[in-house]
């Protein structure tokens, strides 16, 4: 499949008041023409900062892309310029956030803010955005959609305005949409609705997703990829499959089994993993991992591990991959059901 | 479970806001429940349906608008004297969802578990309380090096569990946790759970678990709850419930759960709710699900279902088990 955004060896720091935190340390994954990623990861494993940094949408003055390149379409986004990024964002690829309260401008009506964007990017008369607003409101499933353009979002539910910020990254057909936990913040059922409206206009539009979310119940329902990110470095990357039946790194193992299974009847008490994830203002030595994964070798603590790769589709950055490392078993658990 | 020992027993329960003139927001809507002494009780349901008003009623954070509260035999919804409304406030304890706000940035973690003891129990010297508070931060593995620190200095999970560890500082046998991991991280959330758990098992605690994700939910619970727009629409025990819930909402919300298993979740059928969760200032009259119900007649506009034991140990309020009424399949 061909492949329509690759990120290679992003290295990105933030300014702060005692020195450079590096938060981003050699990201590298790619997204297929129609597919979907899914990144998952703790808060703090630079999930979102990779987003933002595709997106160009970082603060300049105390971001700093040390290095890597974000090639969408074989171009590199990070040779732009503010003038040429703002033709990008919001035709090519888009952008939704969490919290749609804060991402919608509470003073503007809702059809102002879908024409924004077609006005901006299409030439469109302002009849014609008009009428393409209307259509994407009816087309993300909210009734009554003319009356609805003259409305606020405050008069609107959470989940309508999700799905408004939704009809919005969608209105000039993106080849790209950067869902940044797009239901965190919403109900399960109204959750369910959202990203079966993601999928459909994937479906209708051919879009390529990338999803960031810590819920792997919503990776395992929409992502045919996925990457494990863990203190600013993706740690391992596969098929939905081979990550959730096969997965190689301990971090992954202790995420799966942190999880309860909501199948199974039994309950063992679940395996948590232990200490909390790594101070990044602190220069790491070696796995950042090492200190809370209960297989660290004595090279886990110095050296940092290269990406293994297990098959075409599936690396993983473990030392335990290494000829010479001793041969560890996935816990048991972590293989949900796997020869059902 | 019938045998146990009903600890709190809960009697048409109602907490209504009064907002503006004419208008009333009915956040709790006659629950009646029980629960027994050493169980977990998880209550679930979508923001705005009460679960966190029902919590905040128990332990008389709010006065209620109707309804009993019996617990231990007595009741302690309306009037108590001062003496008793002392040991209900030991007696029941709760831990809130976020572990940022709950705790005051002014006050060092000794101080925040210590303040409880010192009203309770003004007798004790300053060593002594100084040793409960170590023992107690031993207790939800915290090193008593950090009794002199303030909240800032830690982490989320850390903070929740000084939360708990103020919870249990002055030896409740109620504890009302309402959310307390919905703001932590997955690989941080087993952590408290297992020791909400532990510490149940030690202590012989009963919990009100209050939360919206189900999975963690089912996990921790003997019994399950399920609220909407201010009612119980089922109650039963936890693997019942999910093996063969009842009431088309808990069906439409526990197939919106998606599975963290890629297999399962590409067989599963979905049911998709249509809309949103009413208002709670003006509810639909009858069932309340029947606007969003798959299965919505006439009767459902009409009549409040009643509450009925449909299996043993398996409540559910919903006139699809309601014998009178003809249901067209």
């Amino acid at each position: 499949m061909d492949e329509i955004l690759q990120v290679k060896d992003l290295d990105v720091s933030f300014k702060t008041y005692n020195g450079e935190t590096n938060v981003l340390r050699g990201v590298n994954f790619s997204v297929q023409k129609g597919g979907t990623l899914a990144i998952v990861g703790e808060s703090g494993s630079g999930k979102s900062v990779s987003a933002k940094t595709i997106m160009q949408l970082l603060p300049k003055q105390n971001s700093i892309v040390n290095n890597g390149e974000v090639l969408f379409e074989g171009e590199n986004l990070l040779t732009y310029n503010e003038r040429e990024m703002r033709k990008v964002r919001g035709s090519d690829i888009s952008m939704v956030f969490q919290d749609p309260m804060t991402s919608l401008n509470p003073t503007m009506s809702i059809g102002k803010q879908i024409m924004e964007g077609l006005l901006e990017h299409q030439n469109l008369s302002k009849k014609q955005a008009y009428d393409t607003a209307v259509g994407l409101i009816d087309l993300v499933g909210i009734s009554n959609p003319e009356s609805r353009m003259k409305e606020y979002p405050h008069q609107f539910s959470g989940g309508m305005r999700q799905r408004i910020v939704v009809a919005m990254a969608i209105a000039c057909k993106p080849r790209i949409l950067i869902a940044d936990e797009p239901t965190t913040a919403l109900d399960v059922t109204i959750q369910a609705q959202i990203l079966d409206l993601m999928k459909d206009l994937q479906n209708q539009l051919d879009t390529s997703i990338i999803i960031i979310t810590h819920d792997l119940g919503v990776v395992a329902n929409m992502a045919q990829r996925v990457a494990v990110m863990y203190a600013g470095r993706v740690v391992e990357i596969g098929t939905v499959d081979e990550l959730f039946y096969e997965s190689k790194h301990p971090y992954t193992w202790g995420l799966l089994s942190s999880m309860p299974k909501l199948h199974e009847d039994e309950r063992e008490p679940l395996v948590p993993i232990v200490g909390s994830p790594p101070d990044l203002e602190q220069p790491i030595q070696g796995c950042p991992f090492a200190p809370r994964c209960p297989y660290a070798m004595k090279v886990c603590h110095s050296h940092m591990p290269e990406d293994f790769s297990v098959s075409d589709t599936h690396a993983s950055a473990c030392w335990l991959l290494d000829e010479r490392a001793p041969e560890v078993k996935a816990p048991v658990g972590t293989e949900v059901n796997a020869n059902e | 479970m019938n045998n146990q020992e009903k600890l709190i027993e809960i009697k048409d329960l109602k907490k209504h806001f009064h907002l503006k003139r004419h208008t009333t927001l009915q956040a709790v809507d006659g629950v009646t429940l029980d629960i027994y002494r050493g169980e977990t009780l998880g209550v679930v349901g979508e923001s705005g349906c009460g679960k966190s008003t029902l919590g905040r009623t128990l332990i008389r954070l709010y006065e209620p608008t109707a309804g009993e509260v019996v617990y231990n035999g007595k009741d302690v919804a309306n009037r108590l004297t001062k003496k008793e409304e002392r040991q209900f406030q030991k007696d029941v304890q709760m831990i809130f969802q976020d572990p940022y706000s709950s705790l005051n940035a002014r006050m060092t973690v000794s101080e925040i578990i210590s303040e409880g003891i010192r009203i309770h129990e003004p007798s004790l010297s300053r060593k002594e309380v100084e040793a409960r508070v170590h023992q107690l931060l031993d207790s939800v593995g915290l090193h008593k090096r950090f009794s002199n620190r303030y909240p800032h200095e830690f982490s989320g999970g850390q903070r929740q569990r000084i939360g708990i560890a103020r919870a249990l500082a002055v030896n409740p046998e109620f504890i009302i946790a309402d959310e307390p991991i919905a703001a932590l991280d997955v690989s941080i959330q087993a952590q408290i759970v297992n020791l909400l758990k532990e510490l149940q098992e030690e202590k012989g605690l009963t919990y009100l678990f209050i939360a919206h994700d189900l999975s963690m939910v089912k996990h921790i619970s003997d019994r399950v709850a399920v609220m909407y727009l201010g009612g119980v629409v089922e109650l039963s025990t936890s693997d019942d419930l999910y093996h063969d819930p009842l009431h088309p909402y808990t069906q439409a919300l526990l197939s919106a759960i998606p599975v963290a298993d890629p297999k399962i979740e590409r067989s599963r059928e979905r049911i998709i709710l249509e809309g949103t969760v009413p208002s709670p200032i003006d509810p639909p009259s009858g069932c309340r699900f029947r606007t969003r119900c798959p299965h919505a007649m006439d009767i459902c506009a009409q009549v409040a279902p009643q509450w009925k034991e449909q299996k043993p140990n398996h409540f559910v309020a919903c006139h699809l088990y309601n014998e009178d009424v003809e249901v067209d399949e």
